[in-house]
């Protein structure tokens, strides 16, 4: 099984960017100046056969650097990385679209790979024609295709308008003729860049059934590219963490992504520390965090919400608080220290320190970013914290939780809501 | 069984040629798509490709033929003569303006998938080769409409039309790899055809431009390799009416292997950054 498939050594992509050397004013003398002297340079680098680039400054851009990776036989590789970390030339480089500029990879066997949906796609054709040039440019025989014909518009649910030309098709039913297509490609090797974001939520999950099948049942090597973090750590076993153009990790899925999660983390405040409030109440620090898991946020786990502060006087009907919002800023939940206590008498809150801890049970929320807005007063009196300054966000991923099964959680729901199921048999 | 490939720098495929032919497939139906999109969501489809050339043919007759007053050999009907010349010269002008828009043209599949490139432009000309042939077939009911016998040399035009194909093969992969770094050459090719039609001998026979031309300058007229193929199509139709000029001939036939040779040079080395630059 150990058999290596791909094996990258000492791999580098440059490009060359321009700049323009920005001066807000020019005389029309300077711009013509210059204008002959871009024409006269350029001419030089066409009959030299160099790159025209626009531009009078020049920065050479390493989009992947010393790379080296080994993927062995029946591996999914699932790869990560911010935009524009070096994701997607590196699959253009294993695909052979474009040439590295240092370094070499050795490929065993045949690559495909499925950089966009529907790549050659011709508006013009019918859906029938298009099935057989979309194959032929992925790389199938006209037998292949023939032979899986039926299958291919089976699945793809759009057997009606076969013989329209594409152009007519709404955007929707373009995409799944062209994922069907290639969820019929038989090559050794897969190469797949974030194309699974395509369809509605049935079709998605088709998709994902279908890759299921193509890398675990059928054994074949697939290199993976996406953001949906969950999608990958269903998919893939192993996972390589690029960071501007670089490997920065690489290993077990689960390793990989949590180790992205805590990365990505660090731009987010997850804890503020300060001094506010009033005569009455002062808050020292705020701090989210994960159980067990110093660094991400994680489905599975529990979500720890702590308020560290002081009563300086003696204060009825204290209101420690918080509202947790979601993304787009949807209100998601609002609590109180207190709302635990069953009575309905308003106490009197004796001087002293205090540590509160609110915590969110594993498994109750779905993946997402999240903030949390804290609310500090004395009820029906003041506000004590108005301002924003403590406020604290986080975000969620869903790795080994529950609800990965048919990627539910990815569907935009911002609760997991899978505590109660229960069964009889009859 | 699996293929092992290196991808390096700069590496020279040592089985370019073999990765052509393995993906001859792609080769076809690339071909296939560009004629069967050709005509398109049009009413009279492929009559088009008749029509165009006999149009043409009777704008020339016309102008050069009355009003010009252009004439003949004897024994060859002066539309007839035309259409023998415009025959190639279409193929050879619709192949090099395909073939040079072809890269840019298919942008897309040039920066998603792998190939060997050299498939885009050798299916461009071939769909040219389409239209060339039904042209072919309405030259010979034009020879039957004017009861003219072709000549027995008729035997040898496949030669002069693989002349024509290599021609606009070669420059056509010139300039269009040209093409994805200076998108000047867009505007370069449309020019060569327009003046082309009229300095090659379309309209007139290449005795007429020879007794025009300096004695000395008579073989620098075969630098437009098209003056040579044309010549060649119109003795294969009408023998020793309209005779090779050899010396003529072989420059011409110089002059499109060094452009081809240059052409497939140019394209090899430029074809490993085309996915960067287009």
């Amino acid at each position: 099984m150990s058999e290596i498939v791909i094996k990258a050594e000492g791999l580098g992509k440059k490009y060359i960017i321009g700049h323009k050397a920005t001066r807000g004013y020019k005389t029309f003398r300077e711009q013509v100046l210059q204008h002959v002297s871009n024409f006269y340079s350029r001419t030089k680098k066409l009959v030299s056969g160099q790159e025209v680039l626009e531009g009078d400054q020049l920065e050479e851009f390493w989009a992947l650097k010393d790379l080296n990776f080994e993927i062995e036989r029946g591996d999914r590789v699932g790869i990560i990385g911010k935009n524009g970390a070096g994701k997607s030339t590196l699959l253009k480089v294993l695909s052979r679209i474009t040439e590295p500029t240092t370094g070499k990879v050795f490929v065993k066997g045949r690559v495909a790979s499925l950089l966009e949906v529907g790549t050659g796609f011709h508006h013009e054709l019918t859906g029938r024609e298009n099935i057989f040039l979309n194959g032929a440019i992925m790389g199938m025989s006209r037998a292949e295709i023939k032979r899986k014909f039926d299958e291919i518009v089976d699945f793809s649910g759009v057997e009606k308008f076969l013989d329209t030309p594409v152009k007519r098709y709404s955007s929707g039913m373009y995409v799944r003729l062209a994922f069907s297509v290639a969820a019929y490609l038989e090559p050794e090797i897969l190469v797949i860049d974030e194309v699974l974001a395509v369809g509605d939520a049935e079709f998605q999950k088709k998709c994902l059934g279908k890759m299921q099948d193509v890398s675990s049942i059928e054994g074949r090597t697939v290199l993976f590219v996406s953001h949906n973090l969950m999608a990958l750590s269903s998919l893939c076993n192993k996972g390589i963490y690029l960071k501007n153009g670089q490997v920065r990790s690489q290993g077990g899925i689960e390793e990989t992504l949590s180790q992205y999660t805590r990365e990505g983390m660090e731009s987010l405040t997850t804890e503020w520390i300060g001094n506010t409030g009033d005569e009455y109440v002062k808050i020292y620090r705020t701090k989210v965090f994960c159980a067990e898991s110093p660094h991400g946020f994680f489905t599975h786990k529990d979500i720890i919400i702590e308020i560290e502060g002081e009563i300086l006087k003696p204060v009825y009907g204290l209101i420690i608080g918080f509202w947790l919002f979601s993304q787009f800023d949807y209100q998601l939940a609002y609590s109180l220290f207190d709302d635990t206590d069953p009575s309905m008498e308003i106490k009197m809150h004796e001087t002293g320190k205090f540590l509160k801890r609110f915590i969110i049970p594993a498994n109750t929320l779905a993946q997402g970013s999240y903030r949390i807005q804290f609310d500090f007063g004395i009820h029906n009196l003041k506000l004590i914290v108005q301002n924003k300054e403590c406020d604290l966000e986080f975000s969620v991923e869903n790795i080994a939780g529950l609800g990965r099964k048919y990627l539910v959680d990815h569907k935009g729901f911002r609760s997991l809501f899978r505590t109660s199921w229960s069964q009889e048999k009859f | 069984m699996s293929v092992e490939i290196f991808i390096e720098p700069g590496r020279a495929e040592r089985n370019y040629w073999k990765d052509l032919w393995r993906y001859r497939e792609l080769f076809y139906i690339l071909s296939w798509r560009d004629v069967k999109v050709r005509y398109k969501q049009t009413i009279i489809g492929v009559v088009w490709s008749v029509l165009r050339p006999l149009l043409t043919m009777m704008i020339f007759t016309f102008i050069f033929g009355q009003v010009a007053k252009f004439d003949s050999p004897p024994g060859i009907s002066y539309g007839l003569l035309v259409f023998a010349g415009l025959l190639p010269w279409q193929f050879f002008a619709t192949g090099l303006s395909e073939a040079s828009n072809s890269l840019v043209g298919n942008e897309r599949l040039i920066s998603k998938v792998y190939f060997p490139r050299m498939i885009i432009p050798a299916s461009s000309v071939i769909t040219s080769l389409v239209d060339f042939l039904i042209s072919l077939a309405l030259m010979f009911g034009l020879l039957i409409w004017y009861q003219t016998v072709p000549s027995i040399y008729l035997v040898f035009l496949p030669l002069f039309i693989i002349m024509a194909f290599l021609a606009s093969f070669g420059v056509g992969l010139w300039l269009t790899s040209l093409n994805v770094k200076f998108r000047d050459f867009k505007h370069v090719v449309p020019f060569i055809v327009q003046i082309g039609l009229y300095i090659s001998p379309v309209a007139f026979t290449s005795d007429k431009a020879a007794s025009i031309i300096p004695a000395k300058l008579h073989l620098l007229y075969y630098v437009n390799p098209m003056a040579g193929v044309i010549d060649g199509f119109r003795w294969c139709f009408f023998g020793d009416k309209t005779p090779i000029y050899w010396n003529g001939m072989f420059l011409s036939l110089a002059v499109i292997i060094i452009f081809l040779f240059i052409g497939i040079r140019t394209f090899r080395k430029m074809e490993k950054s085309f996915a960067d630059l287009i």
